[in-house]
């Protein structure tokens, strides 16, 4: 296989996603709702 | 309890009975490996994010609403819907291109380049020499009637004409010829796209 020097892979970067998003995931894990209602599961957002 | 003795699952269904700190634990388990698996398809930091957040929002919903099972692992389910998400992602931006807020002004945001490349070029002529030998196949006069219409750009009118047939004829000639290379590509199992 020919080598394609023109394309660098970028290297060391730090992989993680940021805090702001993670803490976001989490509270919209809270604020995140469903309610039951017979067969049918409505979801709400209780911010 | 260890911490990082929990299993998965165990977390999973812990979240599912709504201990909200399990998902913590999984997120910052699997945060790692989930935005190196996007970052590794999209090479984009903002957009990596965003994936990032929705695969989450995803799995969230998912695990709230109760429609998880647990028949796979946590983490290939998470990554299946990541992988689902990237792939949605490039075809929203195919069609829809991106704005590069860069503050530079691009010329190529607005050229595109209309030319066709090279893998393009050979589908296209694959796809035409197929069309062209079904259309070989098709009986005499419906084949005539359709090369008059679609490659000499004629008008029913101008074929019935030429053919000497009614109008209704020629129509009916070409709903046939249409129907009749349906067929065929069908029986054949011929892809005649790009």
């Amino acid at each position: 296989m020919a080598k394609i020097y023109s394309e660098t892979t970028p290297k060391n970067v730090n992989l993680k996603p940021k805090d702001e998003t993670i803490s976001f995931l989490l509270n919209y894990s809270k604020a995140l709702s469903v309610i039951n209602y017979n067969k049918l599961k409505f979801e709400a957002l209780l911010n | 309890m260890k911490k990082g003795l929990i299993q998965d699952a165990e977390l999973v269904s812990n979240y599912i009975k709504g201990d909200e700190n399990s998902l913590s634990l999984l997120i910052q388990r699997h945060k790692q490996k989930i935005y190196s698996f996007i970052y590794s398809k999209v090479y984009d930091r903002d957009i990596t994010e965003d994936v990032f957040q929705d695969t989450f929002i995803k799995v969230i919903r998912t695990l709230k609403l109760g429609k998880y099972n647990e028949e796979g692992k946590f983490l290939p389910w998470v990554m299946r819907i990541a992988h689902n998400l990237v792939i949605d992602h490039f075809r929203k931006n195919s069609r829809m291109p991106k704005f590069d807020n860069t503050g530079e002004f691009s010329i190529f945001s607005v050229l595109s380049d209309s030319s066709l490349n090279a893998e393009k070029t050979i589908i296209k002529n694959q796809v035409e020499s197929d069309v062209r030998r079904i259309i070989e196949e098709l009986p005499a006069d419906q084949k005539q009637v359709l090369m008059m219409r679609m490659y000499q750009d004629m008008s029913f009118k101008e074929i019935s004409e030429r053919t000497g047939v009614s109008i209704n004829t020629a129509l009916g000639r070409m709903r046939y010829a249409l129907i009749n290379m349906r067929k065929v590509i069908d029986q054949n199992n011929i892809v005649l796209t790009n």
